[in-house]
This record gives C-alpha cells, structure tokens and sequence, in this order.
C-alpha cells in the first residue's frame, strides 16, 4: 500500500511537468520502485548530472560527454563521437527501450562514478531527464 | 494486322524493361561485390553495428583475427574496454561475439582481411587493429602532427576519421582525407 502511494507521488510529479515520457521510462520508473526507490526528485537529477567525480585520476560527470545543453549533441570524451541529443523533445529515439536505458545507466555509472547508481539515483536522473 | 505486332512490341518492351533493368542491376551488383571482396567485410549485423558502433564506429571484424576478437569479446575483458565499461547481456555478448569470429580476419576470404591474417600470424594476437603490422606499415609515412595533434582526429584508431568509406569496409587509398591537411599527399 505505501508503495502505491509513494509510485502515485512519482507519477503525480511525473505528469505535473512537461515530461516526455515513454512507456517504457514509466516501467523503468516502476521497477525502480519497486527496488525500493522514493519519490523522484529532478533536482536531485540536475545537481547530480553535474556532480564532477573523479575516476582513474580523471574528473568526470554525466555531462563530461553529454554536456548539459539537453538539446544539443554530446561526444564521447576519448573517442570523439558524437552522442544524439538526451533530449526526448528533440531527439524521439530517447528513453523508447528499458533495455538500454538500463544497459548505459550500468555502464555511465561505472564510468562517471566507478560504482553503478542506486535505485533512487536513477530515478532522479530519469525524472530530469524526461523534464529536458 | 499492323498494329498487332506495333503492340506486340510495345507490350514486348513494357514486359522486357524491368527485366532489362533487373539484369543490369544484378550485373552491377556483382560487381560490386567483386570489387569489395578487395577490401574486408561490411557489417551486417544489426546488433553488432548497434552495440559495437556506439562508442566508436563499428570496426570490421575482418581487421583482427580471430584470437584477438576471443580476447576483447568476453565478460571481464568488456568489464574493463580500454578503459570504458562496455558490458553486455549474456545473449548480446553471444551474438556480437559469433558475429565477430565467423568474419575475423583469418576466416574471411576479402583480399585485405587476408593481408591482415597473414601479418598476425604466430605471436601474440593484438588487442588494437592499430597494433597490427600491416596497419602500422601503412601509416607510418604520416607525421605525428596530423594524427595526434590533429584535434579531429587525435589518434589512429579512429579510422573514419580519415577514410571516408570506413564505415563501408573500405580503405582504398583513394578514399582517404586527413582532416585540415588536405594536401598532405604531395
Ligand atoms: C564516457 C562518456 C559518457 C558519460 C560520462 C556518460 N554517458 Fe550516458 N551515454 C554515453 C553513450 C556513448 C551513450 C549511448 C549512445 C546514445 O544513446 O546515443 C549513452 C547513453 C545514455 C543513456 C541512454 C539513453 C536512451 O536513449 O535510452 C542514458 C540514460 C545515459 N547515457 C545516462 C547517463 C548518465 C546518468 C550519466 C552520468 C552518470 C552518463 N550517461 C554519462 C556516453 C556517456
Ligand atoms: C562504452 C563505449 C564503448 C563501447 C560500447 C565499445 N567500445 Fe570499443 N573502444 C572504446 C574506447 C574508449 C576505446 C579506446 C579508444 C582509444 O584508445 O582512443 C575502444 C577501442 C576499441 C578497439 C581498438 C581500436 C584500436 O585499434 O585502437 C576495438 C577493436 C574495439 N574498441 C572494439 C569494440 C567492439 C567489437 C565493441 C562491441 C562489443 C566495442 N568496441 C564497444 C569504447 C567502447
Ligand atoms: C590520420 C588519418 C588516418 C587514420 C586515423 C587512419 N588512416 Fe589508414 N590511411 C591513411 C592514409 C593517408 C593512408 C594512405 C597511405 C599512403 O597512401 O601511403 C592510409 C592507408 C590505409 C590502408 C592501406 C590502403 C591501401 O590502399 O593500401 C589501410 C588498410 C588503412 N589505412 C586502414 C586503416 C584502419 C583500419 C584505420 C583505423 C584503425 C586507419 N586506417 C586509420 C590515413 C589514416
């Protein structure tokens, strides 16, 4: 019962904003939860995107690759690449598959942090970002 | 009477067209593929161009042998990418990896892939495409400048970043432009 309540704040939160949500962020959304997470807070999400940490002796962030101008490309901070825009409103690809979300929020963690995220954190990040 | 056969040819021509033009298209198709057997095998693999292809363009199987691709594809070694975490699900790994192995170099009958076979033969089998003799043999004419210190380019192992047709499998030669130094050949 109080998960629901806690979920319901989530999602209250979730539809409150202009969010690009998916169906499938909203079940990612929901396992998270289910893992034990409380309620989303995208401000969390925003300070943490930026939170410099350092991995290797080098100092990363999520935004280390992915800048923080949601609408613009990113690149990869040792090969280059060009990494698509995070933003749902302007690139449609974005958060459309648990699997990969779930596969790079496991593989970014480890690489801007050197530990994988918690349940709460992810959520946090999701909420933000599904708000760019 | 006449007109019979002016419509039989007509209906001749109507029906032959896109027969006419199918031949052709095969025709060139072959070769096609002929002149791309001189180079290594495109991918056709979706999930290897996916997973491969995220981080960098997704390199050939054909530029490393076998042994090498058995050394960079399994969990720990993905654990631990140069540096990146490049993990993948037990069913991914299992495809991308078969992918790999089936069109290494050493299994691969395209006319460079072979070249690369032949020059990993016998030692260690490299952990980079840029280790491979062959590979090091034909860049080492160009100055450290363009590559390094070459912001858009920054190291060897971004092959698109010079070959135009990289991601196609080709290297012809033809098909290269070092970014900002656009006359560097002469
Ligand atoms: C080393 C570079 C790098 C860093 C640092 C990085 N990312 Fe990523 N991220 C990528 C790449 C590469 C992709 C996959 C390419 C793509 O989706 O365009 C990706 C994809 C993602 C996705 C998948 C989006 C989708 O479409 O489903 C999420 C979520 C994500 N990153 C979150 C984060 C978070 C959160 C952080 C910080 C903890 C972070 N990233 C830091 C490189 C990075
Ligand atoms: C999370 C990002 C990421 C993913 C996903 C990834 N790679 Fe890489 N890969 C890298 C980085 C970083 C390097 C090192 C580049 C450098 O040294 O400049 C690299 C280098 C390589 C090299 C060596 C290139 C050379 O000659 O220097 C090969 C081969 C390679 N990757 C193959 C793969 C294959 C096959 C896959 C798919 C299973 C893959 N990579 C997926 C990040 C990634
Ligand atoms: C700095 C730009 C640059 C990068 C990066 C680069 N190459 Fe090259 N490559 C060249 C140039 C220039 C030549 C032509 C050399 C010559 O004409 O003697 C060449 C030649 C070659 C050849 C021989 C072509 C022929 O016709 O015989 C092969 C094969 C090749 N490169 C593969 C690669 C691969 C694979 C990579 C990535 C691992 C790579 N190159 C990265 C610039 C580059």
């Amino acid at each position: 019962m109080k998960k629901m309540v806690v979920l319901g704040c989530a999602l209250g939160m979730f539809l409150s904003t202009a969010v690009f949500a998916s169906p499938e962020s909203g079940a990612l959304l929901q396992k998270y939860q289910a893992a034990g997470a409380g309620k989303a807070d995208p401000e969390k999400g925003k300070l943490d995107w930026t939170r410099v940490v350092v991995v290797d002796g080098e100092k990363m962030s999520c935004a280390t690759c992915h800048t923080s101008d949601f609408s613009k490309d990113g690149k990869h901070h040792v090969t280059g690449k060009a990494i698509g825009p995070m933003s749902a409103r302007v690139n449609q690809e974005r958060y459309t598959s648990m699997k990969k979300m779930e596969k790079w929020f496991k593989r970014n963690c480890m690489d801007t942090w050197g530990r994988e995220c918690t349940a709460q954190e992810k959520t946090d990040f999701l909420i933000f970002m599904l708000t760019q | 009477m006449r007109i019979n056969v002016k419509t039989m040819f007509l209906l001749a021509g109507l029906l032959c067209a896109p027969y006419a033009a199918q031949a052709e298209e095969t025709q060139w198709g072959w070769l096609g593929s002929f002149t791309r057997q001189k180079e290594v095998n495109p991918v056709n693999n979706k999930v290897y161009q996916e997973e491969c292809g995220s981080c960098h363009f997704a390199y050939q199987p054909g530029l490393l042998p076998s042994q090498s691709w058995e050394k960079l594809l399994n969990d720990k070694a993905l654990a631990d990418h140069f540096g990146d975490n490049a993990e993948l699900d037990a069913d991914t790994l299992k495809e991308v990896r078969a992918f790999a192995l089936e069109n290494a170099a050493d299994k691969s009958y395209y006319k460079r892939a072979r070249k690369i076979a032949k020059s990993t033969e016998g030692g260690e089998a490299p952990l980079r495409i840029t280790e491979v003799r062959y590979i090091k043999r034909k860049h080492n004419e160009i100055p450290e400048k363009m590559i390094k210190g070459n912001k858009d380019v920054k190291s060897l192992s971004y092959c698109d970043a010079c070959h135009t047709k990289a991601k196609d499998g080709m290297y012809d030669e033809d098909a290269v432009r070092i970014p900002n130094y656009p006359d560097w050949d002469d």
